[in-house]
């Protein structure tokens, strides 16, 4: 059996601007990731108005997935990140904080699981597929091969998405591509390192 | 092939498997009635830990637990060759962050960390935050990793607590029971929370029941809402039912996931209505230890596993009369049968959904 996978394609989303494959395809002058996100939006047309109640993370995953990804196909989604769904938790635990003004919102608690983001990109692109979110101090350039290609040579995914998907505060980046059996570059720890 | 070599829990009904399984067997449930609580401005039910929980300071409350759940796991297998850790939880110590900041101990490699040094695994731990999935899909990727010789040994550990953070949360949603919860039952109204850890090696070799077959499949749906047709369990359990060479009725049982929400409850007996497992017994465990998020789906693998090892099916505790559109068998009394194939399912926020077969080497 082939042993062999490759990074088929990237996208990565940092400092204010999207690069696909390497290339810039959008940049903008944002005071804020939201702010820049919603520019994103509009910038590819991306028509799904469910984004705009989407939590950061969710929407940072969204805008990276949604350059890489294809309706349908049976493609594993393996996310991590370091700091699981913070971001949103500290958003969730101001309305519950303070005694005098309780609110605990439904619509902000659902996003407090990192996982959510795999949910809004799998009910996108109808990916009836395998998902997981770990949880890492850093990149993890060994897990993501070693997950990856079980789940493609078991036969439970054709190809997989993996991604990095950081958010706390104003602090983001994403790096998330896709791996198969052909493409870019071969899908080792070696690779990852020099790569991130 | 990967194995089930050893497993414990720490519960509300005892501080590891022997006297849980002790108490369960006898009808007793971990559930309470909570009022004047500082958790939650009106009263509720949930299963919470005696305290104190704290026995090795320098540890959060919650890292105590998942200690306390693996430490006779560990003593009785001791870390050799190449050894992993995975730990399973959604919240960690979320706790920690209600002066508003994000400090250190909120960041859940932090917590794995701390846990990994104290028992001195080498390498760094994985973590797992699949929503309610994640205890039981840490089985599955441990066996997958198991079986790609990437690992001999995977030791998992679980855990959540009964925070204020996720008790408003189900709150705010509605979700919350008006008593102890009463999976499957016509009378369901909601999920009742519960706090626990537990602990399973899984190893390349030896053991008392294989991993037989697994999938987790996404709903591609709702984020907040269980598939009408149940659709990402249907299909966890077909892939899991495939991989084990199995059409379905020859399981013995189910451990299913039974919050007792109106809709959680009907999507699984969808699914297991479509793919004809209408007569095989089937138990929710939420009525002894309630929900207990992240530790549930290990948790409940965990009482399975001793359930098949003695041949005896435990009640599904709350329920009386079905009140889920599809007939399903839910299990009312203790029940000796002998115990070959069985299965324990999860589904979750984010439309995930697992399923685990075992196969009872016995």
């Amino acid at each position: 059996m082939n042993n062999t996978f490759y990074i088929q394609s990237y996208c990565e989303i940092r400092d204010g601007a999207i690069r696909l494959n390497g290339e810039e395809v959008f940049s903008a002058e944002a005071e804020s990731f939201a702010d820049f996100a919603k520019q994103a939006y509009h910038h590819f047309e991306t028509g799904y108005p469910k984004f705009f109640k989407m939590d950061k993370l969710s929407k940072l995953a969204f805008l990276a997935a949604s350059r890489l990804l294809t309706e349908g196909s049976n493609t594993a989604l393996v996310f991590a990140n370091r700091s699981a769904s913070l971001d949103t938790d500290l958003v969730y635990q101001q309305s519950i904080g303070d005694k005098e003004a309780y609110y605990p919102s439904p619509a902000v608690f659902v996003y407090t699981l990192p996982n959510i983001c795999l949910g809004e990109i799998s009910i996108k692109y109808k990916l009836y597929s395998e998902n997981g979110f770990f949880v890492f101090e850093n990149f993890p350039a060994a897990f993501f091969p070693a997950y990856a290609h079980t789940l493609i040579r078991t036969g439970k995914a054709d190809d997989v998405l993996c991604g990095w998907v950081e958010m706390l505060g104003e602090e983001y980046r994403a790096l998330v591509y896709r791996v198969g059996k052909q493409g870019l570059m071969e899908h080792n720890e070696q690779n990852l390192n020099r790569w991130i | 092939m990967s194995f089930i070599v050893d497993y414990n829990c720490f519960t509300p009904l005892g501080p590891d498997l022997q006297t849980t399984l002790g108490r369960l067997e006898e009808g007793v449930s971990g559930i309470q009635h909570f009022e004047n609580s500082e958790l939650l401005p009106f009263p509720y039910y949930a299963a919470r830990l005696p305290e104190p929980v704290i026995h090795h300071p320098g540890f959060t409350r919650l890292e105590n637990m998942l200690i306390r759940a693996l430490a006779p796991v560990v003593e009785r297998n001791p870390l050799s060759g190449k050894s992993l850790l995975l730990v399973s939880t959604t919240k960690g110590n979320i706790g920690a962050i209600a002066g508003g900041e994000a400090v250190q101990d909120a960041f859940l490699p932090v917590m794995a960390a701390k846990v990994a040094r104290y028992f001195g695994f080498s390498e760094t731990p994985w973590v797992l935050s699949n929503a309610c999935v994640s205890g039981l899909l840490a089985v599955a990727v441990a066996g997958r990793m198991i079986d790609a010789g990437a690992y001999e040994h995977v030791y998992i550990v679980a855990g959540d607590e009964v925070t204020e953070f996720v008790l408003s949360g189900f709150a705010g949603f509605q979700a919350l029971s008006s008593g102890p919860c009463r999976p499957y039952d016509k009378s369901r109204d909601g999920v009742t929370l519960g706090e626990a850890a537990a602990a399973v090696l899984v190893s390349n070799a030896g053991g008392l029941f294989r991993v037989a077959g697994n999938g987790a499949v996404n709903d591609a749906n709702h984020i907040s809402g269980p598939s009408r047709t149940g659709e990402g369990l249907y299909q966890s359990i077909r892939r899991a039912l495939d991989e084990a060479q199995l059409s379905g009725p020859e399981l013995d049982f189910i451990s299913a996931h039974g919050t007792a929400t109106e809709y959680n409850d009907e999507m699984e007996a969808i699914a297991f209505d479509r793919l004809g497992l209408n007569r095989v017994p089937v138990n929710s465990l939420k009525g002894y230890f309630g929900h207990t998020l992240g530790a549930s789906g290990l948790l409940e693998a965990v009482i399975s596993f001793e359930s098949a090892r003695k041949g005896i099916l435990y009640p599904s505790l709350g329920f009386e009369t079905s009140g889920v559109s599809r007939e399903i068998n839910v299990i009312r009394q203790p029940e000796k049968r002998p115990v070959k194939y069985f299965m324990k399912t999860a589904s979750g926020f984010g439309g995930c959904n697992t399923a685990v077969i075992f196969e009872n080497l016995n």
